[in-house]
This record gives C-alpha cells, sequence and structure tokens, in this order.
C-alpha cells in the first residue's frame, strides 16, 4: 500500500490540479486575442509572419503536451518524436506520393495516435520520473531510427527532405507565408477549440480525476489504463499535426531538427506558459522562440548561459508561468473595477 | 581591300563601343539590397551553440578576418558589416535564421553557413530567393549542382572525392588488400563511404571485407577496432572526427593491428589528433589535405603561416592556433573577398554569383603549395585539388602530385 501512496503523493507534488474553469480564457479575452492573430499578418514582413506561423506551431505542441500532462498528469519529454513521426508522415506523403499538404495533417494526426497510444501501454506501468525517462529514452531514439538504412529510401536519411511549400488555393492574393500562417491559424483554432471541450467533457474529467488522484478515480469507475493510453494518444496526435505544419512551413525535415533538445524545448514552454493552462502554451513557445534570439543578442559566446540566467528569472519570479501573471493581472483588474 | 576597309572600320566601332561600354560600367554602380556606397552586408550562420558549437570558430575567425580588411581601408571602399547568427546546428532554426537575415537584416548574400543538414535546409529557399548561398561549410558532395541550385556554391574539396584518391592509391598499390572501415554514422561518414566504394569499382564487394559504425554518442570506439581486426584486414579507413580518430590510432597501436591506415582529412590536425594518440602510434598514416596545419612544425618560417600568426596576434588573439579551424575561416575570409573585389561596383547578387564562378587559380593563403580555388559556370566545387601525406616524426611528408577527384553532385 505505501508504494501507491508514495505514487499518489507524487502526482500531487508534481502537477498541481487546476480546476477545469481555470484552464481557458475568458470568452472577451479569447475575441480579443484571435482578432490580434487574424488582422496582424497584414501589416507586417513576411519574415515576422513565418515567425508567427512557427510560433502557432510550437504553440500547438505545447498545447498538446498541456493535455497530457496538465490534463492527465503524465509526464513526456518524448513530444520531440511524436513531433518528428508527424513531420516525416507530411514530408514523406508530399513529395513521394504527391498528397495534397491539407491532407496530409489528419493522417499524421491518426498515425501518431496510432503511435502515442501504443506507447502509452508499457507507459502505464510508470509514473512520474520513470515515465519522463522512458519518454526520454523515446526521443533521443528518434533522430537514429530515421536514418536506418531500410527507411532511407523514404526519408532520405540523415540528408532529410526538402518539402515543397503550398501556394495560397484559388488564387488569393496572398503571399505562401501568409497562406500559410492563416491555414495554420484556423488549425490552431479547431485543436483548441477541440481541446478545451474535450477537458470539459466527460474524458476530460476522467483525465483530471487520474491527474488528481489515480486511486479515487479508479474507485470512482474511470478506467485508468484506458484514459492513460487515450491521453498519450490525443497528445501524440496533436504533436503530430503540429510537426506537419512544421515540415510545411520549414519546408524542410531531416533527422537533426527533431532532438532531445526540442522536447526539453517544448517541455520549457509548457512549464513556462504555466502548466495545465491551455492559453499558456502560446506564451510558453513565444518563450522558446523568441528568448533564445534576444540571449544572442546579449552575448553570442554566452547565449546559452543567458538564456539559462532568463530562464531562471522567470521560474524564481512567477513559478506558475503566465497563468500566475494573468491571474495577477485579472485580479488587479477586478480591484480596480471595485474602486 | 574594300573588305579590309569594313573590317577596320568594324574593328573601330567595336572599339569605340568598348571603351564606351566600359566606361558607362565604371560609371555606373549597381547594387542590390545588402550593398551600398560605404557597406557590403554579409550574413552568416554558425552552430555557436549545440552539439557542433567547436566549429563556431569559423565563424569568429571570419569576423575577425573581415574587421581586418574593414580596418585597412575595406574593399573598394566599402565596410564589411559581418551578421553571423546562431542556429545550434539545428536545421529549422537555421531556416529562421537564413529568413532573419535575407527578409529583415537584408543582406546581399549569405557566406559559409555550416553543416550539411542546415544547408540543405535553406538551399531551396535561397534559391528561390535569388539570394547568393556562398562557399558553403561543408563537405558534402551535393553543393557542386550548377544546374539545379544556381545560387549555391560549396568551398572545400568534397568527401567522395578525397574517398576517391584513397581508392585510386589503394588499387595502385595494393590490389589485393582487404579493407576494413569505420565510420560515423550520418551524412559525413556514409559520403565517405560511398566515394570509397564507388572507387573501387566492381571490386569493391570483394576487398572491404568489414564497415563497422559508430555514434557520436559513444563514448570510445574502442570495441569496433577490436572486432575489425578480428576481420584480418589489412588495410583500415578511418573515418572519423578528431576525438574518435585519436582513440582509433591509440587502440590500434595498443592491440597491435597494423594495417595499412588511410585516414580522413577531418581529423588530420596534429594538435588535436596526432599528438594526443601519440606519435609512436601514429607512423605511416597516409591522408591528405589542401592547407597547412599550422602544429606542424614545417611550416614554422612560412610566410602565409607568418601573416596568419601576425593577424592572429592583432585581431583574434584568443584564439587557440592548435585548432585548424582557425586556419579554415582565415582561407575561405580570403575567398570572399576576393569575389567581393571582382565584383567592383556591380554589386548586384548575379554578379557575386558569376565573379564566385568565374575563380582562376586563386591562391589563398594558407593552402598548400599548388593547390588553387578554380570555378566555372559548371564547376561550383571550388577547392578540388588534395595531396596525400603520410605522418613520419612528428609531422606529415606530403608525397605524390597535388591530386584531383572532382565529383560533381
Amino acid at each position: 500500500m505505501s508504494a501507491a501512496e508514495d505514487v499518489v503523493a507524487e502526482g500531487h507534488q508534481a502537477v498541481e490540479a487546476v480546476p477545469k474553469r481555470a484552464m481557458t480564457l475568458g470568452t472577451g479575452t479569447s475575441l480579443v486575442v484571435l482578432a490580434a492573430l487574424i488582422i496582424m499578418p497584414v501589416f507586417v514582413k513576411n519574415f515576422i509572419i513565418f515567425q508567427m506561423t512557427m510560433l502557432l506551431i510550437y504553440g500547438l505542441a505545447v498545447l498538446a503536451l498541456n493535455i497530457l500532462t496538465g490534463g492527465s498528469g503524465q509526464f513526456s519529454l518524448g513530444q520531440s518524436a511524436f513531433y518528428a513521426v508527424g513531420a516525416y508522415t507530411t514530408a514523406v506523403l508530399m513529395e513521394h506520393f504527391n498528397v495534397n499538404y491539407a491532407l496530409t495533417l489528419p493522417i499524421a494526426g491518426v498515425v501518431c495516435f496510432g503511435f502515442g497510444f501504443l506507447f502509452g501501454q508499457p507507459a502505464l506501468r510508470l509514473s512520474g520520473v520513470y515515465l519522463a525517462l522512458a519518454t526520454f529514452a523515446l526521443a533521443t531514439a528518434m533522430p537514429q531510427l530515421l536514418k536506418l538504412n531500410f527507411l532511407e529510401h523514404w526519408t532520405g536519411g540523415v540528408q532529410g527532405l526538402v518539402v515543397t511549400k503550398p501556394d495560397a488555393p484559388f488564387g488569393l492574393p496572398m503571399s505562401q507565408d501568409m497562406w500559410l500562417y492563416y491555414f495554420s491559424l484556423a488549425v490552431v483554432i479547431a485543436i483548441y477549440i477541440f481541446s478545451v471541450n474535450l477537458l470539459r467533457s466527460r474524458s476530460g474529467r476522467a483525465f483530471m480525476a487520474i491527474r488528481d488522484n489515480e486511486i479515487a478515480a479508479s474507485a470512482m469507475g474511470v478506467d485508468v489504463a484506458l484514459y492513460k493510453t487515450l491521453a498519450f494518444g490525443v497528445s501524440a496526435a496533436i504533436t503530430g499535426i503540429a510537426g506537419s505544419l512544421g515540415a510545411i512551413a520549414v519546408q524542410f525535415v531531416a533527422p537533426d531538427s527533431y532532438t532531445i533538445t526540442l522536447a526539453i524545448s517544448l517541455f520549457l514552454g509548457m512549464v513556462v506558459g504555466g502548466v495545465g493552462w491551455l492559453p499558456g502554451s502560446i506564451v510558453g513557445a513565444a518563450f522558446i522562440i523568441f528568448v533564445p534570439n534576444m540571449a544572442e543578442g546579449i552575448s553570442k559566446g554566452l547565449s546559452g548561459a543567458v538564456f539559462g540566467v532568463l530562464l531562471f528569472l522567470v521560474i524564481y519570479l512567477v513559478p506558475h508561468g503566465a497563468r500566475q501573471v494573468a491571474i495577477l493581472g485579472q485580479q488587479l483588474v477586478g480591484r480596480l473595477r471595485k474602486n | 581591300m574594300p573588305a579590309m576597309h569594313v573590317r577596320l572600320g568594324a574593328l573601330a566601332a567595336a572599339l569605340a563601343l568598348a571603351v564606351a561600354f566600359s566606361t558607362a560600367a565604371s560609371a555606373q554602380k549597381k547594387y542590390d539590397t545588402g550593398a551600398s556606397d560605404t557597406e557590403i552586408k554579409i550574413g552568416n550562420i554558425m552552430p555557436y551553440s549545440g552539439p557542433a558549437s567547436a566549429y563556431g570558430v569559423i565563424g569568429k575567425t571570419e569576423e575577425a578576418y573581415f574587421r581586418k580588411i574593414n580596418a585597412e581601408g575595406g574593399i573598394n571602399g566599402r565596410k564589411i558589416n559581418f551578421i553571423s547568427y546562431d542556429d545550434a546546428y539545428s536545421p529549422p532554426k537555421t531556416v529562421e535564421q537564413a529568413r532573419k537575415l535575407v527578409e529583415s537584416d537584408e543582406v546581399l548574400l549569405i557566406f559559409q553557413s555550416l553543416g550539411t543538414p542546415s544547408n540543405s535546409a535553406i538551399q531551396k529557399y535561397m534559391n528561390s530567393k535569388k539570394v547568393p548561398q556562398l562557399f558553403v561549410a561543408t563537405g558534402a558532395t551535393k553543393w557542386n549542382d550548377s544546374q539545379n541550385f544556381p545560387w549555391t556554391i560549396g568551398w572545400q574539396p568534397n568527401y567522395q572525392s578525397e574517398a576517391r584518391i584513397y581508392a585510386k592509391y589503394i588499387l595502385q598499390n595494393k590490389p589485393n588488400a582487404k579493407i576494413a572501415i569505420l565510420y560515423q554514422n550520418d551524412d559525413y561518414g556514409k559520403d565517405y563511404l560511398k566515394g570509397m566504394k564507388e572507387g573501387l569499382g566492381a571490386k569493391a564487394v570483394s576487398m572491404i571485407v568489414a564497415e563497422e559504425s559508430y555514434e557520436t554518442s559513444e563514448p570510445t570506439i574502442d570495441s569496433h577496432i577490436v572486432t575489425l581486426k578480428a576481420t584480418g584486414a589489412d588495410v583500415f579507413f578511418n573515418i572519423t572526427t578528431p576525438k574518435f580518430a585519436a582513440q582509433a590510432i591509440k587502440k590500434n597501436a595498443e592491440i597491435g593491428w597494423h594495417p595499412m591506415h588511410f585516414l580522413n582529412n577531418v581529423s588530420v590536425s596534429i594538435g588535436s589528433v596526432m599528438k594526443p594518440a601519440g606519435f609512436e602510434a601514429s607512423q605511416g598514416i597516409v591522408s591528405s589535405n589542401y592547407y597547412k596545419d599550422p602544429t606542424d612544425p614545417q611550416w614554422k618560417d612560412d610566410p602565409a603561416m607568418k601573416a596568419w600568426n601576425e593577424f592572429l596576434d592583432k585581431y583574434y588573439p584568443e584564439a587557440n592556433r592548435a585548432d585548424s579551424a582557425v586556419m579554415y575561416g582565415y582561407i575561405v575570409a580570403q575567398g570572399l573577398v576576393h569575389v567581393l573585389k571582382a565584383c567592383g561596383d556591380d554589386l548586384t547578387r548575379a554578379n557575386v554569383m558569376k565573379q564566385a564562378a568565374s575563380i582562376k587559380d586563386f591562391e589563398p593563403a594558407g593552402l598548400l603549395p599548388g593547390i588553387k580555388a578554380n570555378t566555372g559556370p559548371t564547376d561550383f566545387a571550388p577547392l578540388s585539388q588534395l595531396q596525400l601525406m603520410r605522418f613520419k616524426g612528428e609531422s606529415w611528408e606530403l608525397f605524390g602530385d597535388v591530386l584531383s577527384g572532382d565529383v560533381s553532385g
């Protein structure tokens, strides 16, 4: 019994319980953010649009991890593997089988769902740091698996694959970058709405029950094994779709793009954005994309160290990430209204 | 006689035209984005952090060299503004940085972006934007492809041609050799392997008795060496990066395996490979090179080496002089200066590529005697010559002629 208690206690410490209402933004705020995201590309250069697209894509990947960790309380350092599978599915389908890019997204999602669901099976026996380690192994192995000789015909081995960027359809007068941005935005919004609804649904409540107390959840009749693997599957599927979009935006896939560094970055993004707070995913993604550039601007030779210091400051000052900032802001607004 | 008159007339007209044209050309300055009367903006992407950060030295050396050029008055009166970004050797990051350089910083060209995967990631983008991807810092064979990628040009001798040179040597001197190969399991290792197999041709199947690969994450490659020795091979082709090359040489000596040993050019540094492995164990190893190893005592009084030392004293005093990457950066930076000088006042992207593709017998300081950079409209491999050398005493002894093994990608 003591072992089970340990696990439960560990789960408590690791992922703080987040009430499901606190996982999303209010309607008003959501609409403002959405309007900003829609209007913005009209005013900026293509390069900024590209960066915004990458922001959305990494945001999606962080969101996927957030469902897994914030929702069901399981850790994963292996998201880069799912991201890679999604990216390669799209690249191979587009370049070898001439499949339309939009069609490759659901295919990548399904492939990754299967992959994640299967990986969730052995992961069931592990929890906390042990699960993190198992997924870590997956992330380390992935680049080497992609280099395997018998896969080389499709994956291009170490040389990778070049992906053709799609033009805007129906002769729309917009650049490839802008089209891809709106395309990604549509996908991200759809998945965001799906995720919010998922977490508010019966399955979402089951995830959170498992996160908060596995034994209590199973006592209430939640099929712990099923929901744990399901969370893995859903998370992998969304990560895979992010990977697909990433492959199209970057126009290139290679094993070196999907190393353990990517997995750690995504994990970092989730922590900085606030574990379990879905809108924080975008903030977290912004952190992992823009802060290294800032760090490089401060010192080229010590960019890694500067990044570390900045990260340390963020964790120290706002341990709950962007969510904490948002809550503080909300309280401030509330107080002002009272006055 | 009328015919003669006509000819003379035509000649005169042609002369007049030529004069008019040349004065017009010299008076008219042409610029693309990134160049102006006072400045030329050059972009660069280097792995200053991440797994390949050891190569970051190349970017620092180039930056120092351009500071020297600027201090001496610049190129045709224009200063070089060298903007170098870190991509941590991650291809998606390379794409982001390349786009930042081209679209936000608005550079004239990107020079010496480093790494095969990183350059593959931006090749299509650079060519669709028609921005020169000049002298890429990778030995892969694919960069010599002017037909499909007219805006991408390589620099150093590629891995495949080097391996072919060894293959030719083996076929001539040891036609019945049993070859064992150890290679790093990535694009670089496989490129060498391919070159060796193609160089041996039909005999590859019978001559190569063992192939072992290792991952860079392995702490030591000793077990691979033991396995290779057990095959009874009498020729060993060592395709490893410096740390592993030193281990391999040492282990060979320890277990008493003395095959004819070919070491790839990536690991010929005396300071970081031969010395740590032990000079005793390194005797007789065959390799090839195209530039002077700064740690090789035979170049101590060489004028090029003296100039190099003076440059480092003044502009990059903290450089590690045993690091051959510093010499590499010094040579290729001269290549860029050569091309920009040749461009004159026509600093358009098209002219940069045109000049880069018409280098004739250019000898930057630091190359081995007899080795020259040459390019042409279909030859996008500036350096394609190598000289064989054998390790003797404490330095490399060059032997044979300067060899060429051009392979286009």
